[in-house]
């Protein structure tokens, strides 16, 4: 019996949310008043939940590391959000979208959680269109949607290729009308740097104000975490370059269950890595499969001559070039889920069939869409997309080929929530990207923004009011008690402790350096050897980094390379466990692949015998390991089956 | 395509300790730098250098390094975001200078937006000019179905190109006056232009306006620098529109 319980309610799948909603506590607008909420992130979950919970009533402090709660990286999503309206007809529904997403993230998810998320989809989109939200139309005034990778109908629905921009501009208002009411204290360039517990409840957290340097202690009776992902563990990822797992982390040391952490997606579509003075990878939007076909050459000679500037891509005949996705995935062809389109590339890459002076690169080819529906289609479509490219690589994608390669974009793995979106701290919830909750081992494309609103505007404002209820006697939070003193000096002591080592390299010397070890050996190919290498690597870098980084500036000032070095210090923690949980799971699963555990074609093949479950890592104090619990998963409504794109 | 390397620069950057400080041009070399960097990664390396030299690093906004979050603000040889047209700073590629060149980096300059610290300004002005009013009033919940109010698609694809901007500031930094006038008409015109934000379109344009006034921005005088290097392409058309949105709304008072 695991010591976890993830409170999913009882009743038919389709019943559950209805029930529980009905069963909950409400809190009246009289108490609500009193209860302080405390919201770190103002990402698509952080300013959706800061904006809907100060609405009810609550008073919200929101804290984001940036100048602004707009800069949020969700500002940075291309594509699309799902949701199941079945506005095409298409046959789409409720059950579809969440048997999907079930399917897509290779049954490492709970069925519940999933269906509560297809579930209030449509309500998303009814809510971004009051606010404003400009989504792409058709003629006919009514809203146009496109389909995305891993899916057969139509329920993406987009703002050009800035969807998540529109979205978050859209939550930013109603944060922004509550700023000005009052109702919301924003603290902007301020960053989390621990959560504190009270009589084993989180209570409120310290923050660094970035400007002044000045350590701050912030009291609540409940505290949201929507700090986003963690995939800048791996150095260059598609991440923005402040986005980190610290907040996350400090949760996990206060006791949060950290889930799943091995469960990083890879995005099939990035511009390549080149040179070694690259900062980070920027996303070519994964709707562009929809219109582009991917290829390499099918001679071997061909890709050489490509890979030394030779020839150019348009010297090739179209007989000569392999559609290696459309060939092996005749049902799905380019449209085949993230994960498989990824390891396809690299599989190909990796047999010399690469197409840049790198050897890794593939093509994405507009040649024959602009030949099928004329240029002006295209750039309709597509135009900012083009436009993005052109300036990061100075190749016309009109012209020629893009070429593409894949990175690491998404972290699946995240805090334990149970069905209310708390952590295992009493009072500490995890919304967004941050927790480990819908996508399992592989999340669909434009369902992270989905899981963001939904979770942010239709079900933490309800589930926190079950806690919250039983709260409206607590006092106001006091931030003089003990704990938050102890927690302040944690932090202050841990600052100048990283101050102090005033050694010979810059951050980025290490965070270089674990992102390497990130991406051989935890990254889209994993081995019990390389992971146990991994673990052993990371250890000596951390050695090295606590006594040899060199932090210039002073701590009563804004310093950027003060910030780093806390996330980095934090990133050097989590790619251990993250290698820990790809050690223990000896199976392959959606963007986890074990090379022990592949098909005879190479596929990846999952142990549902064996590891039907969400590990739950518990930290257990510095330098010691961390314990293992597991949370079963049950299907009581889908079959499971080894996923087929064939 | 192929990158080349500049093998030596000259970078003369604007320092200041911090807002209350003075600050100065100070001049630094970097050598064997690829065409095919970014800008910031440019400065990424030049400030590597420094550390190891014991020198403080240069302070820069910047977040997303795609030209979306529109954290990034440099004012690059006398032009914001730099040589280049449609980019924000982070965009930027050092194909776009010449071996030897002397490059000049200041912050933003404008009275609104004082400086923090070397190249990083205080913008929270823009945040309190959309709190005046660039949102509409609706709750979480209770709304109609996203498809019961059909929009022309032309409207939708107007409201769109306003809500483009990225809230950087280039604008501001751009204009001899130091006027918000079009990120203020870009979101004015994003939700005038469809039906859910009509509603508010009077006090709106009015209570934003005050508010931008009340924080020390300039006034437009037509000169259209602001539309020329605004890496979003924010036309100013939008401030023709702000100012008749803004007419209607005097004299329905
Ligand atoms: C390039 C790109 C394209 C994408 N495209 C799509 C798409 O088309 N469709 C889709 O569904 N998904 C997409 N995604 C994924 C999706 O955008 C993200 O998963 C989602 O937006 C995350 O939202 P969030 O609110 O959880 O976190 P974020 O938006 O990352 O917000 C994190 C917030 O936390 C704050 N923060 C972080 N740490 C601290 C701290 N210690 N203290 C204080 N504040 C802190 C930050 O300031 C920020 O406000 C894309 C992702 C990327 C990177
Ligand atoms: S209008 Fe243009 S220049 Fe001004 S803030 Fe918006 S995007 Fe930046
Ligand atoms: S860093 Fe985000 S726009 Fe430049």
């Amino acid at each position: 019996m695991s010591i976890l319980d993830s409170k999913i309610p009882q009743g038919p799948l389709a019943e559950k949310w209805t029930k529980h909603k009905s069963a909950i506590k409400v809190v009246s607008p009289a108490n609500k008043r009193k209860l302080e909420v405390i919201v770190v992130g103002t990402g698509l979950g952080g300013a959706s939940a800061a904006a809907s919970l100060a609405e009810l009533g609550y008073k919200v402090k929101a804290f984001c590391y940036q100048d602004s709660p707009r800069r949020a990286h969700s500002i940075a999503a291309q594509g699309g959000i799902n949701a199941a309206k079945n506005y095409q007809n298409d046959n789409d529904s409720v059950f579809r979208l969440f048997y999907d997403t079930i399917k897509g993230g290779d049954y490492r998810a709970r069925e519940a959680n999933v269906y509560r998320l297809a579930e209030v989809s449509p309500n998303i989109i009814d809510q971004c269109v009051a606010q404003g939200v400009p989504f792409g139309r058709e003629y006919g005034g009514l809203l146009d949607n496109r389909s995305f990778g891993g899916v057969l109908v139509s329920r993406t629905f987009y703002a050009r290729g800035q969807t998540g921009q529109q979205l978050l501009i859209g939550a930013y208002q109603a944060l922004n009308r509550q700023i000005a009411k009052g109702s919301v204290e924003m603290y902007n360039r301020h960053e989390m740097l621990d959560v504190v517990v009270v009589d084993g409840k989180a209570r409120g957290i310290i923050a660094r104000d970035l400007v002044s340097g000045k350590i701050k202690r912030f009291g609540a009776h409940a505290v949201v975490v929507a700090t986003g992902g963690y995939g800048n563990v791996f150095f260059l990822s598609t991440n923005a370059m402040g986005s980190n797992g610290s907040a996350a982390w400090q949760c996990y040391k206060k006791g949060a269950f950290m889930s799943n952490p091995c469960f990083v997606q890879i995005h099939p579509t990035c511009i390549p890595v080149h040179g070694d003075q690259q900062s980070k990878l920027t996303l070519m939007s994964e709707s562009l499969r929809n219109d582009g076909r991917v290829w390499v050459p099918k001679k071997k000679e061909d890709a050489v001559k490509l890979q030394k500037g030779e020839i150019g891509p348009n010297d090739i005949a179209d007989e000569d070039r392999d559609f290696y996705l459309e060939r092996r995935y005749p049902s799905y062809g380019n449209l085949v889920p993230r994960d498989v389109a990824s390891r396809a590339a690299k599989e190909r890459c990796d047999a010399g069939f690469g197409v840049n002076a790198e050897g890794k690169a593939v093509f994405l080819d507009f040649k024959y869409s602009i030949e099928r529906l004329g240029k002006d289609v295209i750039t309709a479509r597509y135009g900012n997309l083009f436009q993005m490219y052109e300036k990061i690589t100075d190749t016309d994608p009109y012209k020629e080929p893009m070429m593409i390669y894949p990175a690491i974009h998404y972290s699946m793995g995240g805090t334990w929530v149970d069905y209310n979106l708390m952590t295992t701290v009493p009072g500490l919830y995890s919304i967004g990207e941050a927790n480990f909750s819908d996508h399992g081992a592989n999340r669909l494309g434009a369902s992270a923004l989905m899981q963001g609103l939904a979770d942010g505007y239709f079900v933490l404002p309800y589930t926190i009011g079950d806690y919250l209820a039983d709260e409206i006697m607590t006092p106001k939070t006091d931030v003089n008690a003990p704990e938050f003193v102890e927690a302040e000096k944690a932090v202050t002591d841990r600052i100048e402790k990283l101050f102090n080592v005033k050694g010979s390299k810059p951050v980025d010397y290490f965070h270089k350096k674990l992102g390497h070890i990130m991406w051989d050996y935890v990254g889209m190919s994993r081995n019990a050897e390389g992971l146990k290498k991994a673990i052993e690597e990371i250890k000596v870098i951390r050695e090295e980094f606590w006594k040899d980084v060199r932090i210039p500036g002073e701590l009563d000032n804004l310093n950027p390379e003060l910030e780093k070095a806390g996330r980095v210090a934090d990133f050097l923690d989590i790619g251990e466990l993250m290698a820990r949980d790809a050690l223990d799971r000896n199976e392959s699963c959606g963007g986890h692949f074990r090379e022990e555990s592949a098909t005879e074609e190479g596929e990846a093949k999952r142990n549902d015998e064996q590891f039907t479950y969400v590990s739950c890592w518990e930290y257990k104090g510095e330098g010691q390991e961390p314990v293992l619990h597991k949370e079963d998963l049950v299907f009581e409504n889908v079959k499971l089956t080894q996923r087929s794109y064939k | 395509m192929a990158d080349k390397i500049l093998k030596q620069l000259k970078i003369k950057v604007w320092r200041q300790k911090n807002a209350k400080s003075k600050g100065r041009f100070e001049t630094y070399t970097i050598e064997n730098i690829s065409t095919g960097s970014s800008f910031l990664e440019m400065m990424d390396i030049l400030n590597n250098d420094l550390i190891e030299k014991g020198i403080d690093p240069i302070a820069f906004d910047h977040d997303c390094r795609e030209g979306i979050c529109g954290t990034c603000s440099l004012y690059i040889n006398g032009r914001p975001h730099g040589p280049d047209t449609e980019v924000t700073t982070c965009q930027l590629h050092m194909r776009k200078f010449k071996d030897g060149e002397t490059i000049i980096i200041e912050p933003w300059r404008a009275r609104a937006f004082p400086v923090i610290k070397d190249l990083v300004v205080d913008r929270s002005a823009f945040e309190k000019i959309l709190q005046a009013g660039g949102f509409v009033s609706v709750n979480t919940g209770g709304v109609p179905d996203a498809n019961a109010i059909p929009v022309s698609r032309e409207d939708a694809e107007e409201s769109m190109d306003a809500a483009a901007c990225i809230g950087c500031g280039a604008c501001v930094a751009a204009c001899k006056n130091s006027s918000a006038m079009l990120f203020v008409s870009a979101k004015v015109s994003h939700l005038a232009k469809l039906p859910q934000g009509k509603v508010e379109a009077d006090t709106r344009a009015m209570s934003m306006v005050a508010k931008m006034d009340e924080l020390g921005f300039g006034g437009c005088t037509n000169t259209r620098a602001c539309e020329a290097e605004c890496p979003k392409s924010i036309s100013i058309m939008n401030i023709a529109r702000l100012n008749r949105e803004y007419l209607k709304a005097r004299l329905s008072r």
